[in-house]
């Protein structure tokens, strides 16, 4: 019986400490090649240690000029999707409007469709307006794939800023414009950061976009020319792969941790929890 | 009251303003494309061949070739197969699994099994292929495991396509259910679970008669959102498998992909894309219905 009642106790770490191994050991791999000088497709601990694939990647202008795309798309898209969703998560927070509900459904609705389905007609209206190959119509198109969960999220961070801070503003004679910018952006600063990472992060690990809309070489993003590195040395450079993967996973480890403590407020704003 | 009217102006129009440049990307890059969806699949357009320099209206023959088309047939079981193993089954479970032995536990343990899932989530999608691809190979890591079990080498990706991305999808995306489900089960009443501990309810009985319960609409919730984010997978399948071997893990967006851009057959290519886009807008007005009769 006591043991019996141990085993209930340990088993939860048990099954939690398999799972958590399961889900790290294949990263392990990544860690591990990017520092060995004869990496294969296996794990092993690097015998001949070196930081080759690394310098060797770094140095690399290709790369670092499809890094330097890769932010220029996140960073540009992230950006305006953070002002074009403020503006329009304002009214839809503050006003009230006769349809307001069906307005924010909608809204929600569109968050939903997979943006994968619309790719080809994407293509092809980019192909019209001779938009393609154009890193700034694919920044836009970023922005506005991420759009209506962007203006979601907003309006539910700008809910929780009190209006009554506002109308302050307000009498002492600030129009609605500044009152945004000098009492709810500063308010709000852990729903834009929120925002600004979750675009950002998404935008920069997007592969599909920029795989279809951008076709010259020396316009592509990290997230395709990582892709295409491996096509033609994925045989050899093994070590080298996994250091450019590791290279272009750092980012996003540094906004998780940067925004840890407003992505869990985003969480529970985020209204699918709340179901 | 009438100062602020003043500053408001008409509260119509100022929306509107507001909301302008919102819905003009809105509408030039999601609605705009959408309505294209509709129009072209009705379209022989194509990017190479007699049809590219002219496209013409013909009817539902996309739609009669794509229902005759056997490779229609194999990626939507495929798809089928892929949703409800991954998204339905999969993700939920683990994310609920890990969600529900972690209540109570001690914060460094918690907080060091919950970054471990979701470095899964945080690496971007491409390079969640990479490790996998590497893991799964025949000198990969799960072979060398398995090895010591004196099992011989499997090559994964080939011998067992469809079971693989879906265990990579998994991995890739449990950390969302996992977050979902310690949201949902942190708002459980203390007193509740007490007072059916009271009655003398067994832990199995508490959670199949008093938690589940509760969350379940959190539960259905998370089902159907994480199923539409699984609808549009797209880089995990075209860079661990291309689909293949064959059609063996092609599910939907990879159809798609290959009979539009690899064929240049647009209309076609369209055509599909608009039986994935209906799929996603059902499963769509599911979830805003869920939100709503729950709010």
């Amino acid at each position: 019986m006591f043991s019996k009642k141990r085993l209930q106790t340990a088993l939860p770490y048990i099954i939690l400490t398999i799972i958590g191994i399961m889900f790290f050991i294949p990263l392990l791999w990544m860690l591990f090649a990017s520092f060995d000088a004869h990496a294969t497709l296996s794990i092993e601990w690097p015998e001949e240690f070196t930081l080759d694939n690394w310098t060797q990647l770094l140095t690399d202008p290709d790369i670092l000029r499809a890094f330097a795309i890769g932010v220029f798309l996140s960073l540009g898209s992230s950006l305006l999707l953070v002002f074009v969703s403020a503006l329009a998560a304002y009214p839809l927070s503050r006003y009230h409007l006769k349809h307001k509900n069906s307005i924010i459904l909608t809204i929600l609705f569109m968050s939903g469709l997979p943006m994968t389905a619309i790719m080809v007609p994407v293509y092809q209206l980019f192909v019209f307006f001779n938009l393609n190959d154009s890193l700034i119509a694919t920044m836009l198109f970023l922005s506005a794939s991420g759009l209506p969960y962007g203006i979601w999220l907003m309006k539910n961070f700008i809910d929780s800023v009190p209006v009554t801070l506002e109308e302050s503003a307000w009498i002492d004679g600030a129009s609605v414009l500044v009152g945004l910018r000098k009492v709810i952006a500063p308010l709000m600063k852990p729903g834009i950061f929120t925002v600004l990472i979750f675009t950002f992060t998404n935008s920069w690990g997007n592969f599909f976009v920029p795989f279809i809309l951008i076709q010259s070489v020396e316009k592509l993003p990290a997230s395709v020319t990582i892709f295409q590195f491996f096509g033609q040395h994925g045989m050899v450079f093994y070590g080298q792969l996994a250091a450019f993967s590791f290279v272009y996973t750092i980012p996003v480890i540094i906004l998780y941790f940067m925004g840890q403590k407003y992505m869990s407020q985003g969480f529970s704003l985020g209204g699918a929890s709340k179901g | 009251m009438a100062k602020h009217k003043s500053i408001n102006g008409n509260p119509y129009l100022r929306a509107l303003i507001f909301g302008s440049p919102a819905i003009v990307l809105l509408l030039l890059f999601v609605m705009g494309p959408i309505i294209m969806t509709i129009y072209f699949s009705f379209t022989n357009m194509a990017l190479t061949g007699e049809a590219a320099n002219n496209t013409q209206f013909i009817g539902f023959d996309n739609f009669t070739r794509m229902f005759n088309d056997p490779s229609f047939k194999t990626s939507i079981i495929n798809t089928l197969i892929f949703l409800i193993c991954s998204a339905v089954i999969g993700q939920q479970l683990v994310g609920f699994l890990v969600a529900f032995l972690m209540k109570k536990k001690a914060k460094p343990f918690r907080s060091t099994i919950g970054l471990l899932v979701l470095a899964g989530w945080i690496t971007p999608e491409i390079v969640v292929a990479f490790v996998w691809f590497a893991f799964l190979s025949d000198q990969g890591t799960l072979n060398t495991i398995l090895g010591f079990a004196g099992i011989e080498p499997i090559a994964w990706l080939l011998k067992f396509p469809l079971i693989s991305v879906i265990f990579v999808n998994i991995w890739h995306g449990a950390a969302f259910s996992m977050l979902m489900y310690q949201a949902a089960l942190d708002d459980v009443p203390q007193e509740v679970e007490e007072a059916a501990k009271i009655d003398g309810a067994n832990a199995w009985q508490r959670l199949w008669r008093v938690t589940l319960p509760i969350i379940k609409g959190a539960a259905v919730t998370n089902m159907v959102l994480v199923t539409l984010q699984t609808l549009g997978v797209f880089t995990l399948i075209f860079a661990l498998t291309g689909g293949g071997p064959g059609e063996k893990s092609t599910t939907l967006p990879l159809f798609m992909y290959d009979q539009a851009f690899v064929n240049y057959q647009l209309g076609y290519g369209t055509a599909i894309s608009l039986v994935l886009l209906l799929i996603g807008i059902a499963l769509s007005l599911l979830y805003i219905r869920f939100l709503k009769t729950d709010d």
